[in-house]
C-alpha cells in the first residue's frame, strides 16, 4: 500500500520552474530519501507533502489524503504525520522535558515523553532550559518533537546536520527502530552516506525533475559498473578497472607467491554516482 | 484511538505555557508589567498638580496608563512577539501539528489577559499607597471597569495579531510598532489632558481605539463633574464601547483571513 502517491506534480514562484512534473510512489514502512543540489526543487516537493505550499498543478495522496485541503480533515491528517523542519531556534525559555510534554497534548496517541527524550538521547538534559542546548541538542529536540505524535509518516528535512559522528550513529539507530514499527520515512539529505545507510530507495533530483528512483545499491548504475582492483608491485601503485573483478584478484593471487600487496577492490561510491548524475544535468 | 482534544483545552495549554514563557523572559516582564509603574512614578512625582476640583494630575494618569497598558501588553507585545515567532521558525513547527489555529489565539489572548492583570493590580496598589489614588467606590463604575479591560483586551489582542503580519521580520517589529503606540498615546490624552490637545490631534486620535479606552477609563477613575473637561461633556461610554467593537470585528476578519505561519 502506498503512503505517499504523486503524479505530474508542478510549482513554479513567478518565471522560476521550480518543480516541473513529479511522480513518486512511497511505499508503507519504507525510508525514502530525496537527493539533490540545493535549488533542484528538493525543499518546495516535500513543503508541498507536508501541506505547507500549494501547487499548480498534479495529483497528491499522502495518507490518503490531498495536503491542500484546509477543512476538518486536515486536523486529523496532521494528527497522523510527524514533520522534523530545518534547524529552529525557538521556545528557547523553555525547559526540554515542558516542550516536549506540551506537544505531545496535541495529539490523540502520543509517545511517552520519558520514552522520547530517552530514544533522541536527552535524558540528562531533560530538565536544561532549550536554549542552553548544543546544536546538535536542539536537533535531537526538533526529532523528539517530530516523534512524539507517533505519526504513520515522518518527515526529515536534513536530520542530522550538526550531529558529531557518534550522535549520528545513534541517530541512524533510531530511525531503524522507527522503521521496524511501521514508520514511513521520507528523508532529504546532503549526505550521501546517510541515505546509503538508512534509505531503501533514493530519488534523485535536480532542476525540478527526478532523475533516478532506485536502491542505493543500484543508483546510476552502481551494481553494474566496472570495479576497481588496486595493488602495489614494484613500490607503484597499479590499478585495473573490470566487470570480472574476482577474475582480477585470481590472477593477481597466482601472481604473488603470499598477500597480494596493498589491496583493495572498490565499487563507485553512492557519492561518486549522485555526483555524476548531478554534473551530467547541468 | 483516542479522539483529539478540543480546541479549548488546547488553547488553555497554550495559554499556560506562554505565560511561563514570558515570565522566564526577564525583558519583557520588566517592560510590560513594570514600564507603566514606573512611568507612574515619574509623572505622579513630577505632576502634583490638580487638574479639576477633587483631581489629581496622578489619578487622571492612571486611568491613561491603564487603557495604554491594554495596548502594550495586548496590541504592541503580540505585534512584535509573533513576527519573531515566525522568524524563528515555531510557527511553521506549530502549523505542522494537529494543533488548531483558534487554539493559539486563544493562548495569546490568556497570555495578554495574564500581563494585564499582574500590571492593574500593581498600577492600582502603587497607585493607592504613593499617589492617593481614590479606587472607584460604586458598583456601576466597576462594571464599567470590568467591560471595558475585556472589551479591551480583546481588541487589543486581536489588533496585535493582525499587525503582526504588517512587519517584514521579527527584528524589525519593534521599530514599527513601537512609534505607533507611542504616538498613539500622546494624541490620545495618556500623557496630557485630552481636551488641551490640539484639535487636530484629537480629530487623529479619535479614529483610533486608545482614546476611546482611556476615555472609559477616565470614566471609571475620575468624579462624574469631570465630564465638564470632556469633548462631549459627557463620558459617552455608548459610543466608546461601538467603536471598540467595530475595531475588534475589523481585526478579527483580518487575523482569520491574513494570518502568516512563516515568511
Amino acid at each position: 500500500m502506498s503512503v505517499i502517491e504523486v503524479r505530474g506534480l508542478r510549482k513554479s514562484y513567478g518565471e522560476n520552474l521550480a518543480v516541473a512534473g513529479i511522480d513518486l510512489s512511497i511505499a508503507q514502512g519504507e525510508i525514502f530519501a530525496l537527493l539533490g543540489p540545493n535549488g533542484a526543487g528538493k525543499t518546495t516537493t516535500v513543503e508541498i507533502l507536508e501541506g505547507f505550499r500549494d501547487r499548480d498543478s498534479g495529483e497528491i495522496s499522502v495518507l490518503g489524503h490531498d495536503p491542500q485541503r484546509s477543512d476538518k480533515s486536515g486536523r486529523i491528517w496532521r494528527n497522523r504525520i510527524g514533520i522534523v523542519l530545518q534547524a529552529t531556534s525557538d521556545a528557547g525559555d523553555l525547559r526540554v522535558s515542558e516542550c516536549i510534554e506540551h506537544f505531545a497534548k496535541y495529539y490523540s496517541n502520543p509517545r511517552d515523553p520519558e520514552s522520547v527524550i530517552a530514544a533522541v538521547g536527552l535524558s540528562d538534559k531533560r530538565d536544561d532550559l532549550i536554549r542552553n542546548l548544543s546544536g546538535g541538542q536542539r536537533r535531537r529536540l526538533d526529532v523528539a518533537l517530530g516523534i512524539i505524535g507517533n505519526p504513520e509518516l515522518l518527515f526529515l528535512d536534513e536530520p542530522t546536520t550538526g550531529f558529531d559522528p557518534e550522535a549520528r550513529r545513534a541517530f541512524w539507530e533510531l530511525i531503524r527502530s522507527l522503521q521496524s514499527d511501521g514508520t514511513t520515512i521520507l528523508l532529504t539529505t546532503h549526505y550521501l552516506d546517510e541515505a546509503e545507510a538508512l534509505a531503501d530507495r533514493v530519488a534523485v533530483i535536480n532542476h525540478g525533475k527526478i532523475l533516478e528512483i532506485a536502491t542505493p545499491q543500484k543508483l546510476g548504475g552502481r551494481s553494474t559498473s566496472l570495479t576497481k582492483v588496486q595493488w602495489l608491485e614494484n613500490g607503484e601503485i597499479r590499478s585495473e578497472e573490470s566487470s570480472e573483478p574476482t577474475a582480477v584478484v585470481k590472477r593477481l593471487a597466482s601472481q604473488f607467491p603470499g598477500e597480494i600487496p596493498g589491496l583493495t577492490i572498490s565499487r563507485p561510491t553512492l557519492e561518486d554516482v549522485y555526483l555524476t548524475m548531478i554534473g551530467g544535468a547541468e | 484511538m483516542n479522539r483529539l482534544p478540543s480546541t479549548l483545552a488546547l488553547g488553555l495549554q497554550r495559554g499556560a505555557l506562554e505565560i511561563r514563557q514570558f515570565m522566564r523572559q526577564r525583558e519583557s516582564v520588566v517592560f510590560t508589567i513594570f514600564f507603566p509603574l514606573i512611568l507612574l512614578m515619574i509623572f505622579g512625582s513630577v505632576f502634583k498638580n490638580t487638574i479639576a476640583p477633587g483631581v489629581t494630575f496622578s489619578q487622571y494618569f492612571v486611568a491613561g496608563m491603564i487603557a495604554s497598558g491594554l495596548v502594550n501588553s495586548g496590541f504592541q507585545q503580540l505585534a512584535i512577539v509573533i513576527p519573531l515567532e515566525r522568524d524563528f521558525g515555531s510557527l511553521k513547527r506549530l502549523r505542522g501539528t494537529p494543533m488548531p489555529v483558534a487554539s493559539y489565539f486563544i493562548g495569546k489572548a490568556l497570555l495578554v489577559i495574564a500581563s494585564m492583570t499582574a500590571q492593574i493590580v500593581l498600577l492600582l496598589g502603587f497607585g493607592v499607597a504613593f499617589f492617593g489614588l481614590n479606587l472607584p467606590t460604586s458598583a456601576g463604575k466597576w462594571f464599567t471597569f470590568l467591560w471595558l479591560t475585556l472589551l479591551g483586551t480583546a481588541t487589543a489582542t486581536v489588533l496585535g495579531i493582525a499587525f503582526s503580519i504588517v512587519p517584514k521580520s521579527g527584528r524589525g517589529a519593534s521599530a514599527i510598532v513601537s512609534p505607533i503606540v507611542i504616538i498613539l498615546q500622546f494624541f490620545s490624552g495618556v500623557f496630557f489632558v485630552f481636551t488641551q490637545l490640539p484639535s487636530w490631534m484629537q480629530h487623529v486620535a479619535a479614529i483610533f481605539p486608545l482614546k476611546w479606552l482611556t476615555q472609559g477609563m477616565r470614566s471609571v477613575f475620575l468624579p462624574d463633574s469631570f465630564t465638564s473637561q470632556e469633548v462631549a461633556h459627557s463620558w459617552e461610554n455608548g459610543r466608546t464601547c461601538a467603536v471598540l467593537v467595530a475595531w475588534l470585528v475589523v481585526g478579527l476578519i483580518f487575523a482569520i483571513k491574513k494570518f502568516r505561519w512563516s515568511n
